[in-house]
């Protein structure tokens, strides 16, 4: 078990420093730095002097050591376009994401295995029909649409909730959080939803395909042989070993919902990491952008990471082969 | 007469409804079992064995259902049983062991928590005492150190074990009836003989009645006292076993009994070998397999790295052109592992395979022609064909790639091929899956053949097949070697099978070859502990007086 996890860990860190060298690899090629920095007016002499002190004459290694130090401390240069340190803006986003990501992961978490297991086990029921055509939709449209839709439904026309923002929110040391007000609480729900829906209809139809092949297993024919009751082989016998792969999917789903909000927060003028992205891209600000690709690949990491200790958890045979023969 | 059956059923009819038309599964099956009595149900794939389990316990597939008949379980009827009473009475009162072991418990628990659930489920005792039942059980099975073992996953037991765990799972509730579907097809012979003895031990202690469905003959000759034949879904003969063995009334039981090929010497013996100055035409010397049993760099770097496991070690043996060489052992003996490096589909780690004077993995120059040469045949004809591919492409396949003929003559090449393997030359229009597995196991062997090889190493080429149809393919793998003095190399681990196609036989045992010599001298006279132990296992129709 701990030579896994410490061999897992290391991986890890080869998979990081590959993020570190491609986020360094646009902040110094995309675009000359100094072009950016300097004004038009700028005399060369000074630039040449700029590009020195700045270390940007140093040979590649070396830059990309100190970037890598420099990265550690969490100091990822100065944003071009609000001049904040760049890993500060993120931060002080950050709550934000994932106050939206978590509520939409755990909305599309239980909603998803809790139909997928109801459209496995009643497969052939009209509701079924129902849940599973409402599924392919929910497939299909894309996020921007579903959103826009629930705007106009929920919040032009029946003008129940808010459209954009955050509502009010509570600072609570450097988190700034939007579950303790009323009007941050239903500012949530729109984005949230609109998010997870996706999601959601993804793990629906895993979990009932997973189900659906765990139930025509031997096992599960011996434990109907041995007379144990339908609510004991589906909720127990069947829904562990459906767990197995749909921890995998959601895992990843999961880091795809932090990192991808970009489209449900501009959507719903959300001011998390996603749209402070989007917003530096148009402005070519690439030390948010860099900090931005470092987040985005810890949090995969960290979750691929967590996943693959689950698994080694649910699942019994994993654990025996780590400890060798 | 006043005892009535435990189990009693009467003109049983299953139908499956299906789109094109009702397709009856069952048509009037009648039998008893008594209590203490065990019941052997034989027949082949598709005869209607296992349905009549399922009908009996109340577990058929939908769409299929019992349209007529009656089934009593000690005098009570039970197939007209709301499912939630039927639920309560699996388990209880009728338990079942299945085929396949490996795939019979849930991975993820532990055993002693499924014989918990179980036991607790149709008894009124306490976890503790629940669990105390479930070790003794578990000892009854035989499973030495059940108290300690008890926490053990599935996985962490042999197959031999596992099916003792099932069958303690089976009697878990002292049912009055156990039905055993095909216990011990999925198992050595030699693990399948201390199977079937805690089934019948466990069985007479508690007088339960058993209906044991197989398709092994030799099985129910050990176990059962009547003996069931069932055919396309009719009973076709019924009777106490030697009787039925010895006398069969009926022409299908009297067919099924005669294609069951037996341990003992029949007909003539093979010829006496070539003198051993005869070149050999397929030579293997001090072949070895090593394969990395895991761990991986970090595990290495902190020195808890595992050491390779070694599959095959040092096996040597000789084929004579023309002559056939048996291979047996059980499984995870390193059969197959030798039979994909000669083949050449597997490098070794050391020793060399020389056919025809060429060694097989050091002259790359010799690959196309050993190609050409050897071929091989598998143990899985539904798996060793493509699906998707028809198959006149599949039998052309090797004749395209090796460039033997071009245009129009491939398909009077594949025409041919199929009349050899006695198959009308029109199916190769067809796919794989509009054929039985005899007849994919035929269109395999064209295959193999297409190439015009010398040498064919055939992987378990019947063990998939019913007794039957074994015995047609077995007829013509002899057949196509008088035609054109064919080598072959024959992998089983069914002895008979050897014992009736074998010039030679090599017998393997974890990796190493204990005992190689002509197949007469092996099996009457064994010299090897492990082949006096294995040729013992075999169940034989001969030993029934």
């Amino acid at each position: 078990m701990l030579i896994f996890i410490v061999r897992r860990l290391l991986q890890s860190v080869i998979v990081m420093l590959v993020v570190a060298l491609i986020a360094f690899l646009i902040f110094r090629y995309v675009g000359d730095p100094i072009v950016s920095m300097a004004g038009v007016d700028t005399r060369l002499e000074d630039q040449e002097l700029m590009r020195e002190r700045l270390g940007l004459n140093d040979p590649f290694y070396i830059q990309f050591w100190n970037f890598l130090t420099n990265a550690l401390h969490g100091d990822f240069g100065i944003s071009y376009r609000l001049q904040q340190p760049a890993m500060r803006l993120i931060l002080d986003r950050l709550p934000a994401t994932i106050e939206l990501a978590v509520v939409s992961a755990t909305l599309a978490l239980v909603l998803g295995v809790l139909m997928g297991i109801f459209t496995a086990l009643r497969a052939r029921s009209f509701l079924s029909g129902v849940i599973m055509t409402l599924s392919l939709v929910g497939v299909s449209l894309p996020t921007f649409l579903i959103g826009i839709g629930l705007i106009y439904i929920f919040a032009v026309e029946l003008q129940w909730l808010p459209s954009n923002g955050r509502g009010t929110t509570v600072q609570l040391g450097w988190w700034r959080t939007g579950f303790l007000t009323e009007s941050g609480l239903r500012s949530l729900i729109l984005p949230a939803i609109t998010l997870s829906l996706f999601q959601m209809t993804l793990i629906m139809r895993l979990v009932r395909a997973e189900m659906l092949e765990v139930l025509r297993s031997d096992y599960i024919r011996f434990a109907r042989a041995r007379g144990l009751p339908d609510r004991v082989i589906n909720f127990r016998h069947a829904l562990k070993n459906t767990l197995v792969p749909v921890i995998t999917i959601t895992g990843l789903q999961l880091g795809s919902v932090i990192a991808f909000a970009i489209v449900t927060e501009t959507v719903f003028q959300w001011p998390g990491v996603g749209s402070l992205f989007i917003n530096s891209v148009q402005a070519v600000d690439v030390p948010v952008m860099a900090t931005y690709l470092m987040m985005v690949g810890l949090v995969f990491v960290t979750i691929n990471l967590v996943v693959d200790i689950l698994y080694y958890l649910v699942d019994p045979r994993l654990r025996v082969q780590g400890k060798g023969r | 007469m006043t005892d009535t059956p435990v189990l009693s059923v009467r003109d049983l009819v299953v139908d499956f409804p299906l789109r094109r038309g009702n397709f009856r599964a069952l048509d009037g099956v009648s039998f008893d079992i008594a209590a203490g009595e065990v019941l052997g149900v034989v027949g082949e794939s598709g005869a209607g064995k296992s349905m009549t389990g399922a009908a009996v316990i109340g577990l058929l597939e939908p769409p299929g259902r019992i349209t007529a008949g009656e089934v009593h379980l000690s005098g009570t009827r039970i197939d007209t049983l709301p499912p939630a009473q039927m639920q309560a009475l699996r388990g209880k009162r009728i338990g079942m062991v299945m085929q396949d072991p490996l795939t019979s418990l849930n991975p993820l628990f532990t055993i002693g928590d499924q014989l918990v659930e179980t036991i607790r489920q149709h008894m009124d005792l306490s976890e503790d005492q629940a669990l105390e039942r479930a070790i003794s059980l578990l000892e009854e099975a035989g499973i030495p150190d059940a108290r300690g073992r008890i926490h053990a996953y599935p996985h962490q037991f042999s197959g031999g074990m596992r099916q003792r765990v099932v069958i303690a799972l089976a009697i878990a509730a002292d049912p009055e009836l156990v039905i055993a579907d095909e216990p011990t097809s999925a198992l050595d012979v030699s693990v399948q003989a201390q199977v079937i003895k805690v089934l019948k031990d466990l069985c007479q202690r508690r007088g339960t009645a058993v209906m044991l469905i197989t398709h092994d003959m030799g099985v129910i000759a050990q176990i059962a006292d009547r003996i069931m034949v069932m055919n396309a879904g009719r009973v076709v003969e019924t009777g106490p076993v030697a009787q039925v063995i010895r006398h069969p009334r009926e022409d299908y039981t009297i067919k099924l009994i005669s294609s069951i090929p037996t341990i003992a010497r029949t007909g003539e013996p093979p010829p006496p070998p070539a003198q051993d100055s005869a070149p050999a035409f397929v030579q293997v010397q001090g072949l070895v397999k090593d394969f990395d049993a895991g761990g991986g760099w970090l595990a290495r770097v902190l020195g808890r790295a595992v050491p390779p496991f070694r599959a095959v070690n040092d096996v040597s043996f000789r084929i004579a052109r023309g002559e056939t060489y048996g291979l047996v052992g059980e499984s995870g003996s390193g059969k197959s592992t030798c039979a994909r490096m000669i083949a050449g589909l597997i490098e070794p780690t050391a020793g060399r395979v020389v056919v025809n004077g060429m060694d097989v993995w050091q002259v790359s120059a010799a690959e196309r022609a050993r190609r050409r040469a050897v071929q091989m045949i598998f143990q899985d004809p539904y798996a060793s064909l493509n699906p998707r591919w028809r198959v006149g492409n599949i039998i052309a396949e090797p004749i395209r790639v090796l460039g033997l003929a071009k245009g129009s003559e491939i398909e009077d090449r594949v025409a041919d091929l199929l009349r050899k393997v006695r198959l009308d030359p029109i199916v190769m229009r067809k796919f794989p899956h509009e054929f039985s597995g005899g007849q994919r196991q035929r269109i395999a062997i064209a295959r193999a053949l297409s190439s015009q090889p010398e040498f064919i190493v055939c992987d378990e080429p019947t063990s998939a097949l019913d007794v039957s149809v074994q015995a047609q393919v077995l007829d013509l793998m002899s057949e196509l070697q008088g035609e054109f003095g064919l080598t072959y190399l024959l992998i089983s681990h069914n002895l008979a099978v050897i014992r009736q196609m074998a010039n030679d036989v090599g017998v393997l045992h974890r990796g190493v070859l204990v005992e190689s010599g002509p197949v007469d001298a092996i099996f009457d006279h064994p010299q090897a502990d492990y082949t006096r132990m294995l040729l013992d296992a075999v169940p034989d129709l001969a030993d029934i007086e």
